[in-house]
């Protein structure tokens, strides 16, 4: 962390402890849907993370995100069971990355390209299944019971309910979350010591800095990229499963809302690291978690009006890919299909 | 790794099978022949040179060991067993290391990391990073290989980074150690610490292939050398047998020999002055040591020398389009006005404004655009030229009658301009190019290359046309890796190596012995009478202890 990011962070943090401070029933439920909404960003965000670190570009995350809501509303609609939701989700994520990784990797296409087209192709795909289906407009039927994953209660979150801050942020905030949210707060360290403490993590980032010298090494550069493609595919995946059946009760057409790109944005913003990932996501989460709690913020002087406070999660995304966050050096062989020098 | 050096015992002794052998090796890329049944033998625990020019095939064939390419024929045994090396895995398995000439480590990651990659003990890291310290210690005190293991490879010299790549080698327990042109980034110092560290291996019983177009590294490291001349093995002798004289004849190899119909020079007023021309390219390295050159009107000079020796930078720079991130002093004039070395002015259309041509040394990527037609080709770098243009539109017909009657005059074919410049031969893509900037008129042409890769007719032709603009009094700058063509051609020979001018001399009073030996970078200090010709006021700003 360098001290601009250690100031961001402190300055955030700071906020939140004022606004705790200030009215701890308001900060305790918008930090809470902070960490509700900011799930799908950190999930998608660390699929990025994944596939990028590879070398394999992919704007596809709103797209696969889009197939994994839909796929996974469906299913758990027809069965009334969101872990089948949850495998289904996966299932239609993970074959939009095959297709990506059949463009960029084994075709060695512009891999842009291949990310706009699965895009639309989901964007397409998801409302014309979905009216076929169940002619509701693109909807799928609400989700009831068993079809959502739903909250669960920490042990002694009920005991420590009382108990000043403690009590607070352990019962109000980190109990009481879907098995989702801990799923993606939990990949966080997992990401961490798989990329930085095992072989595959090492050959990974490797191959998305130098794969010729993955290759030298006889590691096949292609597997490794397919691998990664496929990690991309199940977190997006179960981040549009939570979508779908955590989050809400069901799909919406286009509800994923431009998530996957704020994820992107929030991947160049944590630098291809995975704590600061954890952070820039949380910070998203928290300015629409804001944005929802407060539709006309009465800052006293100013009201400021409900587009403006809606539109701030997106604002930020142009901030920082305009490079407002210092340079961000993305993987050096990102983008680029790998092909033997003569 | 000690254990394995050990049991070699060093030098091998006669009966034992050669570290490596070839047998027949052909590889072909589309129509190119790039390695043309190649046999090679290389004994165990001695340094064995490959030597010849760029586009040799040298690289081609060591890819083929490491695995890269799979030859069309022939066959390879490492220690008299014959192998299959269809992947670097093989490579590595077989004991065969490779130090590529562009190093292939991961910038960002640690020196330690760099060198477990592909060979890590098990899934997690950390014990195969406490045993590679270990193993890397015992390295380095034993080949004066040091190196920070926790460094990030970014912040090493280049030399350091080298170092890298041969630990990588040495971890993987390699015996064959192939070193492809190694010294080509490296500071002298650097090289010479390489070298040592070279002779150290060999003398634990390592097998080193160096591949290289240097002929003084030959000279002095190796104990046999081979030599390689377009795709073929033409020659391999004991390096104690043989001269750098003998070898830069056979890597430049005598082809037929070129006559060319020409008058003797008129040489009237200087067109192009160079004085202490230097070239400092991105990575740091020296590529032009001061060149001093004069060209007057109506005369060729000619600068023959091994390729790689800066010909190619002396080219671009006085083009106008010095490599990318090169540092260029000196000082350039052009009719008596100082050209532009860098920055404003010093860009290639300004240079063909200011009248220098320029025929580059590579005509598929410098000279033309292999999609493009001959008629857009033609035109280029005169695509802003008045007759080409109808107000802000370009006049494309005009364009097209003036290729058609360009093609017409310098006979190519087929005679169609509407062609793209891929579907034309060799030899006919070089006219289109020559015919462009011959038909300009320069006051100075650049010429690279004319006839690499240009069937004989052709040769003969664009010969002609070169003395012909000779002949109407412009100044013609030649840089060919072909001495017979710089022979037949100049009226003055001017020898670079290591990016220096070895010398002049003139055609009619050298031979190709003496050029030779020029072009290894050996000279004697006498003067020669092409030297003693130079003006005097040019003689004193010689750099101290050129030769």
């Amino acid at each position: 962390m360098n001290i601009r990011e250690s100031l961001i962070a402190i300055i955030v943090l700071s906020i939140c402890v004022i606004w705790a401070l200030a009215d701890g029933a308001a900060a305790q439920q918008g930090i809470g849907s902070a960490l509700r909404l900011m799930t799908p960003l950190l999930l998608a965000c660390l699929a990025g993370l994944y596939s990028e670190r590879a070398g394999v570009f992919d704007i596809g995350l709103e797209g696969k995100m889009l197939m994994a809501a839909f796929t996974a509303a469906s299913v758990a609609y027809l069965t009334g069971s969101a872990w089948l939701g949850l495998a289904a989700g996966i299932a239609g994520s993970l074959s939009l990355s095959l297709i990506h990784g059949l463009a960029s990797i084994t075709f060695m296409g512009n891999q842009l390209i291949s990310g706009v087209a699965i895009n639309f192709l989901a964007s397409g795909l998801t409302v014309l299944i979905g009216q076929n289906a169940f002619g509701l407009g693109g909807r799928t039927p609400s989700l009831t019971g068993a079809g959502r994953f739903q909250p669960i209660t920490l042990p002694l979150a009920d005991a420590l309910r009382d108990v000043p801050v403690l009590g607070p942020i352990y019962s109000g905030l980190i109990s009481g979350q879907t098995i989702l949210v801990y799923v993606a707060f939990a990949m966080v360290p997992i990401t961490w010591w798989v990329l930085f403490r095992t072989r595959f993590g090492l050959r990974l980032r490797a191959v998305g800095e130098n794969p010729a010298s993955v290759d030298t090494a006889g590691v096949s550069v292609t597997r490794l990229r397919y691998t990664a493609v496929a990690i991309c595919g199940i977190l997006c995946g179960i981040a549009g499963a939570y979508l779908a059946t955590g989050l809400s009760a069901g799909f919406v057409k286009e509800m994923t809302a431009g998530r996957g790109f704020i994820a992107l944005a929030a991947l160049i913003f944590a630098k291809w690291r995975p704590w600061q990932a954890l952070f820039a996501t949380f910070l998203f989460g928290l300015l629409e978690a804001i944005a929802n709690l407060y539709p006309n913020l009465d800052l006293g002087i100013v009201v400021v009006p409900s587009m403006f406070m809606n539109a701030l999660p997106y604002i930020l995304t142009v901030v920082i890919l305009a490079g407002f966050v210092g340079r961000a050096i993305p993987p050096r062989a990102g983008g680029e299909p790998y092909v033997k020098e003569r | 790794m000690t254990t394995a050096s050990d049991m070699l015992g060093g030098r091998s002794d006669t009966a034992a099978p050669a570290a490596i052998e070839l047998r027949g090796i052909s590889k072909a890329f589309g129509a190119v022949q790039a390695n043309r049944d190649i046999s090679l033998s290389v004994p165990r625990g001695t340094i064995h040179g490959i030597i010849g020019e760029n586009g040799a095939g040298k690289s081609t064939l060591m890819s083929i060991l490491y695995g890269f390419y799979k030859p069309d024929a022939g066959q390879i045994l490492v220690g008299g067993q014959p192998i299959s090396i269809s992947d670097s895995q093989t490579a590595i398995r077989a004991g065969i290391g490779m130090v590529f000439q562009h190093f292939k480590l991961v910038q960002n990651f640690t020196v330690l990391e760099n060198i477990i990659l592909g060979v890590e003990d098990g899934a997690l890291l950390r014990p195969s990073l406490s045993k590679a310290r270990g193993v890397l210690k015992q390295l380095a005190a034993e080949y004066q290989l040091n190196v920070d293991p926790d460094e990030v490879v970014e912040n090493l010299s280049v030399g350091h980074q080298q170092r890298v790549e041969i630990l990588k080698a040495l971890y993987r327990q390699a015996d064959i150690l192939i070193l492809d042109e190694p010294t080509g980034v490296l500071t002298p110092a650097e090289a010479d610490h390489l070298f040592r560290i070279l002779k150290g291996l060999r003398d634990e019983g390592k097998t080193i292939i160096l591949i290289t177009h240097k002929l003084r590294e030959i000279m002095e490291i190796t104990d046999n050398v081979s030599v390689m001349r377009r795709g073929e093995m033409v020659a391999s002798v004991r390096t104690a047998e043989t001269s750098p004289e003998q070898l830069a004849e056979l890597m430049v190899g005598r082809k037929v020999l070129l006559s060319v119909d020409k008058q003797p020079a008129r040489p009237q007023a200087p067109v192009l002055e160079v004085r202490g021309l230097t070239m400092v390219d991105i990575d740091g390295v020296e590529r032009l040591r001061g060149i001093d050159l004069d060209i007057r009107a109506g005369e060729i000079l000619g600068i023959a020398g091994v390729s790689g020796n800066g010909q190619t930078q002396l080219l671009e720079i006085l083009g106008g389009y010095p490599e990318k991130g090169a540092k260029v002093s000196g000082d350039v004039q052009l009719n008596g006005a100082p050209l532009p070395l860098s920055g404003r002015g010093c860009d290639a259309g300004q240079r063909r404004r200011d009248g220098v041509g320029h025929i580059p040394e590579d005509r598929q990527v410098e000279g033309l655009i292999m999609d493009f037609t001959a008629w857009e080709n033609v035109a280029f770098g005169w695509h802003d030229a008045p007759e080409f243009n109808k107000g802000w539109l370009m006049d494309n017909d005009a364009i097209r009658r003036d290729a058609q009657a360009k093609m017409e005059r310098f006979d190519v074919r087929p005679r169609d301009c509407h062609l793209a410049a891929r579907n034309f031969s060799g030899g006919n893509q070089q006219k289109i190019v020559v015919a462009r900037e011959i038909e300009r008129n320069p006051d100075l042409l650049l010429i690279g290359q004319p006839t690499r890769g240009v069937d004989i007719g052709a040769i003969e032709f664009i010969h002609k046309q070169i003395v012909a603009l000779r002949d109407a009094g412009k100044a013609i700058l030649l840089v060919s890796v072909e001495l017979d063509e710089i022979l037949a051609l100049s009226d003055r020979v001017a020898v670079m190596f290591d990016g220096r001018i070895m010398g002049e001399r003139l055609p009619g009073q050298t031979t190709t012995g003496e050029l030779g030996l020029l072009m290894a970078g050996i000279t004697d200090t006498q003067n020669t009478p092409a030297e003693a010709g130079i003006p005097p006021e040019t003689t004193h700003d010689m750099p101290e202890g050129r030769a």
